[in-house]
């Protein structure tokens, strides 16, 4: 397993996102900051979403050199982006499908994946049935489901009901610690932050401006958004 | 808000206007010679003006579906283009909609009739056009693939086109987006699509007539055999018309409760 090593800059029309870090393999990282600081742009760049300019290296591996389909970065989107038109277990399989060409062999291949999920007795069900959390739940899978190098999951608990969040937080902790690869969330909450990340970037207008443990940006925030959100106070 | 009351001058004009769409429906199913129509339907004029109407409708619709869905997607890619490319494709698509059939038979026959710009280059391949039944179904193609090119742009616009970016992470190449996410996300507008561009095609006539001609069996689709028939024997013109008419009405319910929920309620 590789170290994910960042350093590019993102172009948007109110102010470039520049982004400059390592996560390695194992380890998560929280990129928390205000909204509209640029965070999900620096996850879409890594990805090849969106246009960017700069290295992604994995290893000695450019995937900046690639399109989005041949990183292997697998992303949970906010909105998860699940295929409306496929049930679960086709949702799942996508990424085999695409892969090994057939539907049968990527249904089948993707049973291990909905077991590890808590999702086999949902497979036969469409995304608009499922419950804010189950629906997560198949992101997540489907992701997985691609065996990526690098994960990113982008703010995974906003859709959420605030009854199911401890439960899928606790859930969502544990699928990172036995991923292996290098991953970053993308949060605006600290509870989230702390329960998924080992360390924490914080953005703001676009730059990087401080990383580190809680604790650590709790005793020297670089700036007051910073000091607000490490001490948990409202942001 | 309050229901509002139809005024006077609405409900006349609005009456009018029904009874001009309605009343001529009536006046052909009740001028139907009902007794005779079993043998009338049985007749070899009706039979081979319905199969051969059926055929190239359904060919021309396959055409439109097979040059029709890439022609939305670049119509769809063309926001992000210059204006004048942009708009130059937009109203060549829309022509065939707003050009009387009639010159558009002209124009088919001055493209591919036998010292057409394209036919004499056929010719001298062997190949003649006009006249045949693969000239009935280009000029349905030609007078019905704006309808499905604008319902599927219509589609492709109205989807949720991230989802096209999610198959993307996901390994998906971009044949496999397209083929996997984009064409099952736009289906129902497809199937709008073609269910149009059926029926705009079973009822041809003008580009038919002048391109293809009228030959029994060969090109003389059902609106040509019916307008042929009001001379010599309106029963017949009648009984196919009929025939025309139960098929569209078909096509209206197949678009009302299958493909159309959005739309009609």
């Amino acid at each position: 397993m590789s170290v994910l090593r960042v350093e590019m800059t993102v172009p948007r029309s109110a102010f470039d996102v520049i982004a400059a870090f390592e996560v390695p393999a194992g380890r998560v990282l929280g990129i928390v900051g205000p909204n509209g600081a640029g965070k999900s742009s620096i996850l879409a760049g890594i990805a090849g979403l969106v246009e960017a300019r700069g290295n992604v290296l994995l290893g000695d591996r450019d995937l900046a050199a690639l399109p989005a389909e041949q990183r292997g970065v697998g992303v949970v989107f906010q909105d998860l982006l699940l295929f409306p038109h496929l049930d679960v277990r086709d949702n799942v399989a996508f990424p085999q499908r695409v892969r090994l060409g057939g539907r049968r062999a990527a249904r089948e291949a993707v049973e291990p994946w909905l077991a590890r999920l808590d999702l086999a007795a949902l497979a036969d069900r469409h995304p608009g049935s499922l419950s804010g959390g189950q629906a997560q739940r198949v992101a997540l899978a489907r992701a997985l489901a691609a065996e990526p190098d690098v994960l990113l999951l982008d703010e995974p608990m906003a859709a959420l009901d605030v009854e199911v969040r401890d439960e899928v937080r606790a859930d969502l902790a544990r699928h990172l610690r036995d991923f292996g690869g290098p991953a970053i969330v993308v949060t605006h909450d600290r509870e989230d932050a702390a329960a998924l990340a080992d360390e924490v970037l914080a953005v703001e207008r676009g730059r990087v401006v401080q990383r580190g443990t809680l604790a650590e940006l709790a005793a020297d925030p670089a700036t007051a958004w910073v000091a607000r959100f490490a001490s948990g106070r409202a942001v | 808000m309050p229901r509002r009351r139809t005024g006077p001058v609405v409900a006349i004009l609005g009456g009018l206007g029904l009874a001009l769409l309605v009343l001529p429906l009536v006046g052909l199913v009740a001028r139907a010679p009902w007794n005779e129509l079993p043998a009338l339907l049985g007749s070899d004029t009706v039979l081979q003006a319905l199969v051969l109407s059926l055929g190239t409708a359904a060919a021309s619709t396959v055409a439109c579906l097979v040059l029709g869905i890439p022609l939305a997607v670049l119509l769809s890619h063309s926001v992000h283009w210059p204006v004048v490319p942009r708009r130059l494709l937009r109203a060549a698509v829309t022509v065939p909609m707003v050009l009387p059939p009639v010159i558009g038979g002209i124009a088919l026959l001055l493209l591919l009739g036998r010292r057409g710009l394209l036919g004499q280059w056929l010719a001298d391949l062997g190949l003649a056009l006009p006249f045949t039944t693969p000239a009935v179904v280009i000029a349905q193609t030609f007078v019905a693939m704006p309808f499905l090119v604008f319902a599927v742009e219509g589609a492709l616009r109205s989807a949720d086109r991230r989802s096209e970016v999610a198959a993307a992470s996901l390994g998906a190449s971009r044949a496999q987006v397209f083929r996997l996410v984009t064409l099952p996300l736009v289906a129902p507008g497809i199937a709008a699509g073609a269910v149009l561009c059926f029926s705009r095609a079973l009822g041809e006539f003008g580009a038919t007539i002048t391109f293809a001609g009228s030959f029994p069996g060969v090109t003389r689709t059902l609106p040509i055999a019916s307008y042929l028939a009001m001379n010599s024997d309106p029963d017949t013109a009648i009984a196919l018309a009929l025939v025309l008419l139960a098929v569209s009405l078909v096509v209206l319910l197949a678009l009302r409760d299958r493909w159309m929920p959005g739309v009609v309620r």
